[in-house]
């Protein structure tokens, strides 16, 4: 499992457009909200933690199609399924890299992107904190999506339209957890509930996406 | 016998045959008898005035559009478990159905909230959850219509229904956590059992009956079409071989 880790990871930064494309994705998002909604600090400090969370999320979103597909098309997956491995572990590998890749970049590459959104300096921490938690939902979600559409011919633009309903509550709880930690309020119930269903995500989902792949196999 | 007979196409479309103008017959009585008494047999409310009645069609769609998605996890898992095609084929016909009855319950709200809460829309819980439930529907329909072969359609909706079903529960709730330390203006108040009185509870009962039963009605008659349908495939496909 740690070899197919590996080797996704090694996939993902040497065979080009994968890694760097979702961080690019997102400073250009972020660079663009100002032109969009007009450089006053105010205004974008007080939309800053739901332009972030709507950014990485979008990020996220571009390299989904990328999990399955390149090993479907040329028949590794096929040798996956039948490895000694379960699926399932094939699939929270899968799930695994995919995060290293884009959820973690994110992350770290958030606080410098708070910066040119004038986001106060109380939300960093909340910030990076409720990315962290979150991001592997969001990667585990798209795993699952990316198994369901992976057959497919013409998958983006579906995988985007089941995938993102099922973002809904990542989302929700991430900006709020910014939001409040900006604020100063307390954050320590929609934390909670983004931890809840991080790794309720991490637990259940895997199960999911490798029935899927295994109906889109057969 | 036993009910799983019915999974037998041919058993369903005999028995549906039989039953299906009897659902119809009382749907449209039910519906008629509850929108006319609810239009014109209710006095006005006193703060609301004649928009009061848009619950004639609001309530009943609202419920229908949750229990469309229970009907559908139900008729998936009977399908994932035991394999009854007319399961499979139920639980894809009623999907049009329940985002129908949601886009329904939505547009009502909106016709409503307009001259009550002065705002055709408002990132409330309830009002979210259903766009979420909606979009939900959409991702649905748009699998079902994106897989060739229909088992393989079949199970994977099955299994997005069964994980958007637990998320769908989910939103619901993760929603209510919006408005605390936003304070939003509107929120929605028309509890059944504080507001509507006993004049408005009753049509409003028959309507929630007439619509359960169009529900039932329209979901037996896009079975009915569904396996036809599958059957013409099965005719071309041996066509082919042939």
């Amino acid at each position: 499992m740690i070899a197919l880790f590996l080797r996704d990871l090694s996939l993902a930064i040497r065979a080009g457009g994968g890694f760097g494309l979702g961080l690019a994705f997102f400073l250009i998002l972020v660079v663009l909200v100002p032109f969009g909604v007009g450089p006053e600090s105010a205004i974008l400090s007080a939309i800053a933690p739901g332009i972030l969370w709507v950014g990485a999320l979008l990020a996220c979103l571009l390299s989904l199609d990328r999990i399955f597909a390149l090993d479907y098309e040329d028949g590794s997956l096929d040798l996956l399924a039948t490895s000694p491995i379960p699926l399932e572990g094939v699939v929270a590998m899968k799930a695994a890299a995919h995060w290293v890749t884009t959820g973690l970049p994110l992350t770290l590459a958030a606080p410098g992107l708070g910066l040119l959104l004038h986001l106060e300096s109380t939300g960093y921490l909340w910030l990076v904190v409720s990315l962290a938690l979150g991001t592997p939902a969001l990667s585990m979600i798209g795993t699952f999506g990316a198994a369901l559409t992976v057959g497919l011919k013409r998958g983006g633009l579906l995988l985007s339209l089941l995938v993102l309903p099922l973002y809904v509550p990542t989302l929700i709880f991430g900006a709020e957890t910014v939001t409040r930690g900006t604020d100063g309020m307390a954050t320590a119930t929609p934390l909670l509930m983004l931890a809840g269903i991080t790794l309720a995500t991490l637990a259940l989902l895997p199960f999911a996406a490798a029935a899927a792949i295994r109906i889109n196999l057969r | 016998m036993s009910l799983w007979e019915y999974a037998n196409p041919q058993k369903f479309m005999r028995t549906t045959d039989v039953v299906l103008p009897f659902f119809a017959v009382a749907t449209a009585l039910c519906i008629a008898v509850g929108l006319v008494w609810g239009f014109f047999l209710t006095p006005e409310a006193v703060n609301f005035g004649s928009t009061v009645k848009i619950i004639y069609i609001h309530v009943p769609a609202a419920l229908m559009a949750i229990n469309a998605w229970l009907m559908m996890l139900v008729a998936s898992l009977i399908w994932l478990v035991r394999r009854h095609h007319v399961s499979a084929l139920a639980a894809r016909a009623a999907a049009p159905v329940g985002v129908t009855m949601t886009l329904i319950a939505l547009v009502t709200g909106a016709i409503w909230g307009e001259p009550m809460w002065g705002t055709y829309w408002a990132w409330d819980p309830r009002l979210t959850s259903f766009l979420i439930l909606f979009l939900f529907y959409l991702g649905y329909m748009a699998l079902w219509e994106a897989i060739e072969n229909p088992d393989a359609a079949a199970d994977l909706t099955s299994v997005l229904c069964i994980v958007g079903s637990v998320f769908a529960v989910l939103s619901r709730y993760a929603v209510n956590f919006w408005n605390q330390g936003l304070h939003q203006g509107a929120s929605l108040s028309l509890d059944k059992e504080e507001n509507v009185a006993n004049v408005y509870y009753l049509p409003l009962l028959v309507c929630i009956a007439g619509f359960v039963l169009l529900f039932i009605t329209l979901v037996l008659f896009r079975t009915r079409t569904e396996i036809r349908a599958r059957r013409i495939q099965a005719l071309v496909a041996r066509e082919r071989m042939g």
